[in-house]
């Protein structure tokens, strides 16, 4: 445990140091909404809420995708060796993705109060979308955390980062979708129990496989 | 002769399957009419397919539990056949579909489901051949394995029973089994699953057998 509140704390301080990579990440946040925002401006009635909630989870998608990414290839070989002998695989993937998942945490809610701010707020139930942002920024950050340890170790990792995550993670995003479509429309919370449950069963069992599989990722 | 009872074997299945599945007598059936045929290809293709990305992913378990580069090999072969047979059953479903719901290609989650895992599959091939090292690739390939197919099970059988889907057994559908499968069928069905089970071990052998030669082959050259 001790173990992993320090690595956790270490990723901190580290992205704390390199101010551009986290303000870079919000910076991109705003302006893919403010692009979006300005594409869908000659049509602004045409934004009927099913528009609005894919185009937001696609944004956070690609938001995703991008800041994960590095969190394998930002530190050199020499330092990831240090690492290697200092701690347990295991506890390097917690952290990593437990740290991850604060960060898509925080990025998705500045993302979601930006998006509101220039797109306009159809959501009839705020703690179901909270949950889901929730639920969602988990699971992008888990799938997203392996993935990027296994794209940093090829050559050509911006593709392979791509290719490799967006079939992968298309269950989560179709079942996120569809819960915040239920928040959207302000449901009873009877309807969308599924999809949470169906959501967290995924959530788990990436995780799990993440702790099993780093290991041998780990080694070489 | 040593080991090629299970390929003659192979040969007759699919024969039988063949001339069974257009001529042997079938249930019928409203609007699946004679297209119920289209289940000793199309459903035991799927099956087929499955069973050999589960045994992949078994010999990547295996890889990265011995080390031993033979068996990701298997891994990898079993995989490209699985893909090629999940290919021909997209196939195969796009012709039942056509004649049957009237669209080649209907917005059904199962077959969106198909189309994303088998650019899964498609992404462990690319994945492969990124790396130029033997041993790094192996043990990469195999993870990704692992976790591919942990998903892909969901994206096949689980997610489309939660949705409306034209496939039976999903959205409120009873499942084949239940109502219309008959000995009949049976008799064709279950031979065929075996048999292109077969087919796909075998196309696997063949390959994985050239690749032993070539590493033989590049190991001699070298000394």
């Amino acid at each position: 445990m001790n173990e992993i509140k320090t690595l956790i704390w270490k990723e901190v301080t580290l992205e704390w140091r390199q101010k551009y990579a986290l303000s870079g990440m919000l910076l991109y946040v705003v302006s893919t909404v403010f692009v979006c925002y300005l594409s869908f401006n000659l049509r602004r009635n045409q934004l009927t809420p099913i528009v609005w909630n894919t185009l937001f989870w696609i944004i956070l998608l690609f938001t995703a995708v991008n800041a994960i990414a590095k969190s394998f290839s930002q530190e050199r070989y020499g330092r990831l060796l240090y690492y290697y002998n200092l701690c347990s695989p295991q506890a390097i993937i917690i952290s990593k993705i437990v740290y991850n998942s604060f960060i898509m945490i925080m990025l998705s809610t500045m993302g979601f109060i930006f998006y509101a701010f220039v797109m306009g707020n159809p959501v009839g139930d705020m703690t179901l979308f909270a949950i889901c942002i929730l639920l969602a920024s988990l699971g992008f950050a888990s799938v997203l955390t392996l993935v990027a340890g296994i794209a940093s170790k090829a050559d050509n990792s911006a593709t392979l980062m791509a290719v490799l995550s967006f079939p992968i993670i298309l269950p989560m995003l179709l079942m996120t979708i569809k819960l915040s479509k239920n928040a959207l429309d302000g449901l009873d919370w009877s309807v969308s129990s599924d999809e949470i449950s169906t959501l967290l069963s995924i959530d788990l069992i990436v995780i799990t496989l993440s702790f099993l599989l780093f290991p041998y990722l780990w080694r070489s | 002769m040593r080991k090629i009872w299970w390929k003659i074997l192979c040969i007759v299945i699919i024969f039988y399957v063949i001339v069974m599945g257009f001529m042997g007598p079938v249930p019928h059936l409203a609007i699946i009419n004679e297209s119920i045929r289209n289940t000793y290809y199309h459903v035991a293709l799927w099956l087929a397919m499955t069973f050999l990305l589960f045994v992949s992913m078994i010999f990547s378990v295996k890889y990265l539990n011995k080390g031993k580069i033979g068996d990701d090999d298997i891994a990898s072969e079993l995989a490209k056949s699985a893909i090629f047979f999940g290919i021909l059953g997209c196939l195969t479903g796009s012709i039942w579909a056509n004649y049957t719901w009237g669209d080649p290609w209907p917005n059904d989650p199962k077959l969106n489901g198909a189309a994303v895992g088998i650019l899964i599959y498609l992404a462990y091939l690319l994945l492969r051949t990124s790396f130029e090292d033997e041993q790094r690739r192996a043990r990469i390939s195999s993870v990704y394995n692992i976790f591919a197919f942990a998903v892909f099970i969901p994206i096949i059988y689980i997610l489309p029973r939660l949705t409306d889907s034209l496939h039976p057994g999903s959205g409120g559908n009873s499942t084949f089994g239940s109502y219309d499968f008959d000995n009949n069928i049976r008799k064709v069905f279950y031979p065929a699953v075996i048999g292109y089970i077969l087919l796909g071990l075998w196309l696997a052998e063949l390959r994985i057998r050239m690749k032993r030669i070539n590493r033989v082959r590049e190991e001699t050259q070298t000394f």
